[in-house]
């Protein structure tokens, strides 16, 4: 396998890998050039017995090109990559999914705002380290953090975006192709800095939008129709059930207060 | 807190160059640890059928004679809910449980609470020497085990790591001396020893936020951590009033006097509850 | 006035000396022991990229905290590269640039007989050493040294231990001995210069030294209360750079109002200064080495000195170019993207003229004029790549990778540790009075050079392949699954890179004792330096010397020789 860019999968990945063989073919070019000229000079105008070097003290003219030329070339660069940045970085497009993303050492905290479309309500959806999004649809993500800076990126996204503590920092994005990658923490956190790893799952509106709901369900269950806890003879028998031996049931009574749950 | 921060000394500390101490270890008395904070999460429902392994580490075997000290921890009202650990946040967590992992914070049995340090708090004389032979806290499964446990003071402590990721283990006594050493690598073992009494002391790995564990560090032999079933039995107990006392990460410390006499004791009981 | 030197006792004379050139070599020794620290450093960063996780038996004894079973723990790297960075920037380039080029050379080049004010230029020097044994006394500490990078952003830098303070009362100290030695080139330059010797006749190395004083007084009083401000957060509870809300390791914090970017912009305010307070004086080396062996007047000396000025004005303008991914206002980064791309034409400038000194030239192929050259083609590269960084879009994907990695060494180790050779090499003979051997001299500079771009230039490919910087182990990350051959393969050059110095080592004590004399003017240059004795005695020249042309006059037609010196009447 090869080690260079790896795959794109956002929509603006292609204008970044753009740019950046656009800066690569002029330094490429600045770079040949140069060595070359010195490689060649070192060798034609090497030193022996007899030879004396030319006494000058500079040509203006040479000088003024050698400054306009390299300065055309970098303010045409600055305003193409502007055109890159205000695409990547300006208002983001319109967006029906906006997913917070809460940092701490050493963990991604995901969360998505569950049907009420607000954040921190008791009906959000969160997990630890995995994050889903839908495939060709803008999304918002929010990033905070809760004691360090850290930084989330996608290198398949071809940006990064730090989560700094007491602002809330943006990124959308637009995933273009399913499929799990990694997200790495790009800054600097603490000892477990190299292990704060989180998991992205692109995939299809209808696959994320189930495991969505599977989420939804398994965090905040539907009321049951049995009575209150405490009461003898429901399912959660306190005093005369064989604990070890009674099954653990995927979908648990109601919890009274679910809202605790998500706020560890 | 900060104000605590023993300000002059931090001068005093920049103004000489020599005050490179100046700013962590008082840290950690301000530290009062968030347990009872993460109490409130308990659910009530029932037991999950996840077998939980009775945890006793060797109490009070050094002690000879004395009095047995038997008893049990109780449980009034509806059985909490165990919590379901996703652990989906590390792969490599998640393949060594084929069933779901849940907390061991709280485990209710037939109306009986596990994972009680149950120790004598006062009323123990003399000395007694800490156990050469170490109290292993193993981290398996992204799990701590034992989850809670005693340990006597200056009685090694090796922490162990049985999984092939990485596991921080941030210890935030204020008593003894707080730490935070990462295990990268599958089967290393640190050695750490505390040198005071303190109960209890917090284990957390920041890795995998669900992990914690409680060591309580004692100068004597006489503790021990209740089992699946409840109970506790604390051996070699001199005649004496002591008082008892157990203590749970999530319903707090309950107290009792015991008076062991004549090498005799009657047993004990405690009852926790979600009130 | 050699005579009263006579008499001084040896403490005076060579401890707390107020004489520039010793001075000047007191840095050098002291800068050089810790180039050596900071490279060994960098030999067990390389060890746990090449082989993640694996044992070095020995260093269990000398680290048993960070290397418990010679297995490298992660807060132990982090320790090291955060070391390694501060250690080479602070207490190994900007001294050996600085302080010693700057006090051995700004007397003797403008034919003064000492520093304006001697004294300060001791305690300059002497406040170095307590800011290394605070700095480095974190190694020795419960909980280690500095772990949050060179760069030490808050909050984690508030957060570390006692290490990270240390390290902060340490650069605190060394920016006072910089300010000293800063406000003293000024003062000397402006004051002391020979009769005759206008500013348009100083050698460029003088510029360039006088230029990067003026850069450090104006940046680093910024930085130092950066530092103090940092230090009452870390230790007084204070809330500068810690906003409200913060909950560290599951503890609510009582910090509010304060802003964690406020730091990053202090910090590089002075920072980005830095990187030119650290590349300014071996680009006056270069073009002061480059015209004595292609013994040709430098080509455009008038826009080399503007081009310096230039950097130095802009050098104050782009700074949060290293925060576009930090959540800065994105317009904020268009601006700071201009102005680095602004910044590029000054370098471009400075190349092309040393291409243009080199333009029929009669080149002497000798160790200085070698490491010059490596200098200028490594800057290139340097330069060159810093043009993906500075173009923002191309920086969200680049920044912290190990592209920057790659662009900073190429700057830093090929840029400015190439001048320090070059520097060391040719002003060598006229500290010590001996020839440094040139055999070993052009060995060491071969494999200095192949190692250096075997570990370095991959660095470029592996922060394009995506791979994090400050990273313990990389092997996780599905796309950086391949990358461990090469990174072996860059640790292999590495302490080949690091055993190559031995070389350096062992020349410079040998040709000490008993290299060939050197003479007064070994390489045949003009500047006034060469003027006077090697080593040079007490006060510098016996008689004051005047000057009567430009420093640069090579093979100036119709006489024999093919250099004229400074002070020489027409």
């Amino acid at each position: 396998m090869r080690v260079w860019l790896p795959e794109r999968i956002s929509t603006y990945a292609p204008a970044i890998d753009r740019l950046f063989y656009i800066v690569l073919a002029i330094t490429g070019t600045a770079f040949v050039l140069v060595q070359g000229t010195l490689l060649y000079f070192l060798v034609r105008y090497r030193g022996g017995a007899g030879r004396r070097a030319t006494y000058t003290h500079g040509n203006t003219l040479v000088e003024i090109i050698w400054t306009a030329v390299p300065a055309a070339i970098l303010i045409v660069l600055a305003f193409y990559s502007q055109r890159v940045w205000s695409y990547v970085r300006g208002t983001p497009p319109a967006t029906d999914l906006q997913v917070q993303i809460l940092a701490e050492q050493f963990a991604w905290n995901i969360r998505y705002a569950g049907p009420d479309g607000r954040f921190d309500t008791s009906d959000d959806i969160t997990t630890i380290n995995q994050l889903h999004l839908p495939v060709d649809e803008p999304v918002l993500l929010h990033l905070k953090s809760k004691d360090v800076i850290h930084s989330f990126f996608v290198p398949q996204f071809r940006v990064k975006q730090d989560a700094v503590p007491g602002i809330t920092t943006r990124l959308w994005v637009q995933v273009t192709k399913a499929g799990t990658y990694d997200i790495a923490c790009a800054e600097l956190c603490g000892l477990g800095h190299y292990r704060m790893r989180g998991f992205l799952t692109a995939e299809p509106r209808d696959t994320f939008a189930q495991w969505l709901q599977a989420a939804e369900l398994e965090q905040h269950p539907p009321p049951a129709p049995e009575p209150t806890a405490g009461e003898p003879g429901a399912e959660s028998a306190p005093t005369s059930a064989s604990a070890p031996s009674a099954p653990a049931p995927e979908s648990q009574p109601a919890s009274p207060t679910p809202q605790e749950l998500l706020h560890p | 807190m900060n104000t605590q921060r023993v300000a002059s000394i931090a001068l005093m500390a920049i103004v000489t160059g020599i005050g490179c101490g100046g700013g962590r270890a008082q840290d950690a008395a301000a530290r009062t640890e968030d347990a009872e904070q993460q109490a409130a999460n308990v659910q009530l429902a029932e037991t999950p059928e996840t077998p939980v392994k009775a945890i006793r580490p060797a109490a009070a075997s050094a002690a000879t004679g004395g009095a047995s000290l038997q008893g049990i921890v109780h449980w009034s009202g509806t059985a909490p809910t165990r919590e379901k650990i996703s652990m989906d946040a590390d792969p490599v967590c998640q393949q060594q449980h084929a069933q779901a992992a849940y907390k061991e914070d709280v485990i209710v049995n037939n109306a009986t609470l596990g994972n009680v340090l149950v120790y004598l708090k006062e009323g123990v004389s003399g000395s007694y020497s800490a156990p050469s032979t170490p109290v292993v806290l193993n981290q398996a499964g992204c799990m701590y085990k034992p989850h809670v446990a005693g340990i006597r003071v200056n009685q090694p402590l090796q922490i162990v790591n049985s999984d092939s990721t990485l596991h921080n283990i941030n210890a935030k006594p204020t008593a003894n001396r707080p730490f935070n050493v990462a295990q990268p690598v599958q089967g290393m073992k640190t050695d750490k020893t505390f040198t005071k009494p303190e109960v209890m002391v917090k284990f957390k790995c920041n890795v995998h936020p669900w992990m914690n564990a409680y060591l309580g560090v004692l100068e004597h032999p006489f503790f021990a951590v209740t089992g699946e079933d409840g109970s506790f039995t604390i051996a070699g107990v001199p005649d004496g009033t002591y008082v008892l006392e157990a203590w749970h990460e999530v319903y707090g410390a309950k107290t009792q006097n015991v008076t062991v006499s004549g090498g005799r004791v009657s047993p004990v009981e405690f009852t926790f509850s979600a009130q | 006035m050699s005579t009263a030197t006579q008499a001084l006792p040896f403490w005076r004379k060579y401890l707390f000396a107020t004489d520039h050139k010793v001075i000047g070599i007191q840095f050098l020794f002291t800068s050089l022991v810790m180039l050596l620290v900071g490279g060994l450093l960098a030999m067990l960063i390389r060890w746990q990229l090449g082989w993640p996780g694996q044992p070095l038996g020995f260093m269990e004894k000398i680290a048993p905290a960070g290397m418990p079973g010679g297995v490298m723990v992660p807060e132990f790297y982090n320790m090291l590269f955060t070391m390694h960075g501060s250690i080479m920037i602070f207490f190994a380039i900007i001294p050996l640039l600085v302080g010693v080029f700057g006090n051995y050379l700004i007397p003797l080049k403008i034919g003064a007989g000492d520093m304006a004010f001697p004294r300060l230029n001791m305690i300059s020097f002497w406040l170095v050493p307590p800011a290394i044994a605070i700095v480095c006394t974190g190694f020795f500490l419960e909980g280690g040294a500095a772990a949050s990078g060179w760069t030490a952003y808050a909050p984690l830098s508030t957060i570390l231990g006692p290490g990270q303070v240390c390290w902060i009362v340490g650069v605190i100290v060394l920016g006072t001995s910089s300010i000293m030695g800063g406000l003293n080139y000024i003062t000397t330059v402006i004051n002391l210069r020979a009769p005759g010797l206008s500013f348009f006749r100083l050698p460029l190395s003088i510029w360039a030294l006088f230029i990067t004083a003026i850069i450090t007084v104006m940046a680093t009083p910024v930085l130092a209360s950066a530092l103090i401000l940092l230090l009452c957060d870390s230790t007084l509870g204070t809330s500068f750079f810690l906003p409200a809300g913060l909950i560290i390791d599951g503890v609510a914090q009582a910090h509010s109002g304060g802003q964690v970017l406020l730091w990053q912009h202090l910090f590089w305010f002075y920072s980005h200064p830095a990187v030119y307070i650290m590349i300014l004086p071996a680009m006056g080396i270069a073009s002061e080495i480059l015209p004595v062996f292609a013994r040709k007047p430098l080509f455009g000396y008038h826009s080399m000195v503007y081009a310096i000025m230039g950097i130095a004005v802009l050098g104050f303008l782009v700074w949060a170019h290293h925060m576009f991914a930090s959540g800065m206002n994105p317009t904020l980064g268009t601006s700071f993207m201009l102005s680095t791309m602004v910044i590029a034409v000054p370098s471009a400038i400075k190349t092309f003229n040393w291409l243009g000194t080199l333009w029929r030239g009669a080149i002497r192929l000798t160790t200085p004029m070698l490491h010059a050259l490596a200098f200028v083609s490594m800057f290139v590269i340097g330069g060159l790549t810093g043009i993906f960084i500075a173009a923002t879009p191309v920086d969200l994907y680049l920044h912290d990778t190990y592209f920057i990695v790659g662009h900073l060494h190429y700057v830093l180790f090929g840029g400015s540790l190439f001048g320090i050779f070059a520097g060391i090499t040719f002003w060598f003979p006229k500290m010590f009075g001996r020839m440094l051997n040139e055999t070993l001299g052009k060995l060491h500079f071969t494999l200095t050079f192949l190692g250096f771009n075997a570990v370095m230039f991959p660095m470029f490919i592996l922060g394009i392949a995506g791979m994090p910087r400050r990273i313990y182990d990389y092997r996780q990350y599905t796309h950086l699954a391949h990358v461990g051959e090469m990174n072996q393969f860059m640790s292999v050059a590495a302490f080949l890179l690091g055993l190559a110095q031995l070389l350096f080592i062992a020349n410079f004590f040998w040709s000490l004792f008993r290299g060939r004399k050197a003479g007064d003017n070994p390489w045949q240059a003009t500047t006034l330096e060469w003027a006077t004795s090697s080593p040079p005695p007490h006060g510098n020249f016996t008689t004051p010397p005047t000057v009567y042309r430009g420093p640069y006059e090579y093979s100036v037609p119709g006489r024999a020789q093919d250099w004229w010196p400074q002070n020489v009447p027409s």
